[in-house]
């Protein structure tokens, strides 16, 4: 006899779900497991600790790109912390169940982030990944030299460096907002540097990167 | 006359040829009248009219008709070119004039004679008339022939008549004449066989005299000189020309006297256009627009060396005033706004009179004044000195004191000048603060037309918007004048035994002052701010009173031991002295605390009853200026000669120029945000320069904004999600609903 269309779907979904449970609940369980290790019983989350000796056990410093970009596949929301949500997520979408398949895992995850449509995302992801407060809009200049060393500065050296030094030296601007970070990324991508040839102000550039280009001109006259 | 014979066609040329003959003998005589005998006429005419009706084979239409072509080429050929081509040069002229004049009467006599042929054989036919027979043979025959020539000779007597000659103007008239003629219905030949080769020549002619003049004259010799071979070339038109040389002629000589030596012309050192300005010349510059005005584009140099030429005299007015007030003194800011006008209506009058008001100079005025109308002196903006200007301007008093005519005139003219001022809304935040102090301190003194009049001419300029405030404020002094009479009437006893007078100001109309009700008020004040509250509360609903003691005034009488003096004081003054009824001493620290005075306002205060003018109080150290530690005491000996004295108060010295900035540029903001979201709301989707454009486009009105500014709140706005940048373009922005 045939079952109803509708019949059967609920059938394969709760199938695909005993499959969750069963087939792969083994995987799920070892993420769990892993989960366990460097999270903190009473709060049920990883910490800054647990993060920490995460880092460690993948030889990786903690302010490496590649933890970044393990949180933005985690989808993780508060800096500094993984909840068990986030954890499974990312874990499971990496493959790894194991600290060593982690390692493994993290050349082909940087591979992935650094794809043209996906690092822009990412880009993105690492500024509000810093807003700590609920509310907060923009980041202070400090965090903003780091964050930028860290996610730009191995495709972007010299304009990270010059901006940066600048961001030092101005009196402007006290802190830095999404739209003129990504602002940045846009002028690393689209202008030639140290020349800026194609750079003109009078189109949509935000004003910071205005003064900055202007600061340079300045610098090499 | 009947006749009964048919006439024979060789017959009938025989009588033909004879008439003919005796025609051309009587042109040759050359007697006044040309007449034919009128028998012969007759004979001639009835002979044709025969040979014409005969019946077939003897009707010799046809063969008369070619017989008359014969007869006018034969003249033509024969007798007329002959005779024109033994001659030369003005002869020449001569005998084809002559000839011509002949030919004209040989063809309207034979024409009489063939007359049945045009009546009713042509039309018939639908051949050539007589006439056109004939001028096509006169054509053929002899125009073609010595067009050359005579055409040569003709441009060189035009060139002699230029040079100053006298010439025989009909005789080339007339010989012009055939030129049109030989057309045949179309001005082609004399076109091209005359006109091209005189418009040639007087292309060299010009050429030459331009460069020749140009190095000899100064500028109002030469476009004299212009004016005049300009009038002659009209003249030799009308003499003898055709009157569609006219057009052309005149192109060419405008276009070489005027249009290609422009440059040179108007910028001549000593007699150019800016030497013509500086030395009032009117007649020349009037003759200097009536020459290039027809010309199109003409008139562009000349009012763009107005405009640099006036832009020069603004630029050094502005030079005089900054290079004084770098040396100390500040007069010459002041003066500089009367200056300024004055610059404005003289050169206002050329624009009206020898510009003839064109457009053009009106906007070449425009555009020098707004050069150097928004140059900064000593640090004040334009729009601070002609707010400065104003103020002194209504303040004036006695023999300063202007005619309601001049005060409007002068008004007129401000207004005209704010025109040029690109930061209007720092004028209209100068001129409020001025126009309170003048409201609230000196009401007695303030002409309500004028203060009136003023704000009616700007509004009429600037639009409703812009002296809404300024019109609250006169507005609520004359409600206020009102109100108090109603408060007198409703009390019954003075209350505290004072003479209460307030005026109650709209918050929104006048600038902020920083309030005073921490001040601790003697009773019988207390009583009067109380019983003022309470009418104020009947009359008026859910309103909130915030007392400016600091604006106040107070006439107290001092019981002075040798004579009682009243006194007019600051309400702040009235305070302090207030205290002394209950004490004859009280230290500063005292004073302090009771009255709840800040410390700045207190000093000034101290300052002005016992260490200037008048020693109202007598002060503890008896040193010049105010510290913590001194005590006051009443002054009983003090006196004066007069009953009543004004004890002035120096104002709080706040930096107004700082302020008005700072509450402009918040204003700025304002206005540039609401701008920005309103374009962004009606396009949706618009790239960044079309917003940038758009936007200071619209705030032209007000003020010219900063395009960093722009760019600032643009971002800003962002940040706030009023608009986004589109995901495919950062350089285009989305309207965020």
């Amino acid at each position: 006899m045939r079952r109803s269309s509708a019949a059967s779907k609920k059938k394969s979904d709760s199938v695909t779900t005993d499959l969750f449970r069963s087939g792969s609940s083994k995987e799920m369980d070892r993420i769990d497991h892993l989960f366990n290790q460097y999270a903190n019983t009473s709060s049920n989350l990883i910490d800054p600790e647990g993060v920490e000796q995460l880092c460690s056990n993948l030889e990786v410093s903690h302010t490496d790109i590649r933890i970044l970009m393990l949180a933005w596949k985690m989808k993780a929301e508060k800096q500094g912390y993984f909840t068990q949500e986030e954890w499974r997520r990312g874990l499971k979408a990496l493959r790894a169940d194991t600290i060593n398949k982690l390692k493994k895992a993290l050349p082909e995850l940087e591979k992935e982030v650094r794809r043209q449509t996906n690092f822009a995302d990412f880009y993105a992801y690492a500024f509000r990944y810093c807003l700590t407060e609920e509310k907060q809009k923009s980041i202070d200049i400090e965090t903003i030299c780091q964050l930028l060393d860290i996610v730009m500065g191995s495709t972007f050296r010299a304009q990270v460096d010059y901006f940066v030094e600048y961001l030092k030296i101005q009196n402007d601007y006290k802190v830095i907002n999404m739209d003129q970070w990504m602002g940045f990324y846009r002028f690393c991508n689209e202008i030639s540097f140290p020349d800026m040839t194609e750079y003109n102000p009078e189109l949509a550039w935000p004003l910071v990167l205005d003064s900055f280009v202007e600061w340079i001109s300045e610098k090499q006259a | 006359m009947y006749r009964a014979t048919i006439i024979d066609f060789e017959q009938g040329c025989k009588c033909l040829e004879a008439g003919v003959s005796e025609l051309k003998r009587i042109l040759e005589e050359e007697t006044s009248e040309t007449r034919i005998d009128p028998k012969q006429y007759l004979e001639l005419y009835t002979t044709i009219y025969n040979m014409c009706i005969q019946k077939h084979p003897h009707d010799h239409s046809q063969r008369l008709y070619n017989k008359y072509h014969d007869i006018v080429e034969h003249y033509a050929k024969k007798t007329v070119l002959p005779c024109v081509q033994q001659k030369h040069d003005e002869y020449l002229l001569r005998e084809l004039s002559r000839r011509w004049d002949h030919y004209k009467v040989f063809v309207k006599w034979l024409s009489h004679f063939f007359n049945y042929l045009e009546r009713f054989f042509i039309p018939q036919r639908n051949y050539p008339s007589l006439l056109e027979v004939a001028m096509k043979s006169f054509r053929n025959r002899v125009y073609l022939e010595v067009q050359v020539n005579a055409k040569d000779v003709v441009i060189a007597l035009i060139d002699k008549e230029r040079e100053g000659a006298q010439i025989d103007m009909e005789l080339l008239k007339n010989v012009l004449d055939i030129f049109v003629q030989s057309g045949m219905g179309t001005i082609e030949r004399y076109k091209e066989d005359f006109e091209m080769f005189l418009l040639e020549e007087t292309e060299s002619y010009y050429a030459r005299k331009a460069s020749r003049w140009i190095q000899e004259c100064s500028c109002p010799e030469y476009m004299i000189k212009s004016e005049e071979s300009l009038k002659k070339e009209k003249e030799r038109v009308t003499h003898y020309l055709h009157s569609s040389t006219e057009s052309k002629l005149v192109e060419i000589v405008q276009d070489i006297l005027l249009v290609s030596v422009a440059k040179h012309l108007l910028e001549k050192e000593h007699s150019g256009c800016s030497a013509l300005l500086r030395d009032d010349k009117t007649d020349d510059l009037s003759r200097m627009y009536r020459l290039y005005h027809p010309i199109p584009k003409g008139l562009e140099p000349v009012a763009d060396a107005f405009r640099i030429y006036v832009a020069r005299e603004g630029n050094a007015l502005i030079k005089q005033a900054q290079d004084a007030a770098a040396n100390g003194s500040l007069v010459e800011a002041q003066v500089l706004v009367g200056k300024i006008i004055d610059l404005h209506e003289k050169y206002m009058v050329y624009v009206m009179d020898c510009f003839k008001n064109h457009t053009l100079f009106h906007k070449a005025l425009k555009e020098a004044f707004e050069v150097f109308c928004n140059k900064k002196v000593a640090g004040s903006s334009s729009a601070e000195l002609v707010a400065n200007f104003c103020d002194s301007l209504f303040k004036k008093s006695g023999n300063d004191k202007l005619s309601d005519e001049a005060m409007e005139a002068t008004i007129d003219n401000v207004v005209k000048l704010l025109d040029y001022i690109s930061d209007k809304d720092i004028f209209s935040e100068f001129y409020r603060k001025k126009l309170a102090r003048r409201l609230l301190f000196d009401h007695h003194k303030v002409n309500k037309e004028h203060e009136t009049s003023m704000i009616t001419k700007l509004k009429r300029q600037q639009g409703g918007q812009y002296t809404s405030k300024m019109e609250g404020m006169v507005t609520d002094m004359q409600l206020a004048k009102e109100f108090q009479k109603g408060f007198k009437g409703s009390l019954t006893a003075k209350p505290g035994g004072i003479d209460l007078a307030v005026t109650v100001l709209n918050t929104g109309f006048w600038p902020s002052y920083k309030t005073s009700t921490d001040l601790n008020l003697p009773r019988e004040m207390v009583e009067c701010v109380e019983a003022f509250k309470s009418y104020y509360g009947t009359k008026t609903n859910q309103r909130k009173l915030r007392w400016l003691y600091s604006h106040g005034t107070c006439h107290v009488i001092g019981s002075f031991d040798p004579k009682p003096i009243e006194l007019v004081l600051s309400t702040y003054q009235a305070v302090v002295l207030c205290l002394f009824n209950n004490t004859e001493r009280l230290t500063y620290q005292e004073i302090i605390e009771q009255l709840n005075l800040s410390h700045e306002d207190l000093v000034r205060v101290l300052l002005s009853l016992s260490c200037a003018k008048y020693r109202i109080l007598n002060k503890e150290p008896a040193s010049k200026s105010i510290s913590t530690t001194d005590v006051f005491e009443f002054n009983s000996k003090f006196t004066s000669t007069m009953r009543r004295i004004k004890v002035s108060i120096p104002p709080p010295p706040i930096d107004e120029r700082k302020k008005v900035v700072e509450d402009v540029d918040q204003d700025r903001r304002y206005a540039i945000d609401a701008c920005i979201v309103r374009i962004m709301k009606s396009r949706k989707v618009l790239p960044h320069q079309q917003l940038v454009s758009q936007c200071v486009e619209q705030l032209s009105r007000m003020f010219k904004p900063d395009i960093k500014m722009i760019k600032k709140r643009i971002e800003d706005l962002i940040t706030r999600d009023y608009l986004k940048r589109d995901a495919k373009n950062h350089h285009i922005f989305n309207y965020v609903a």
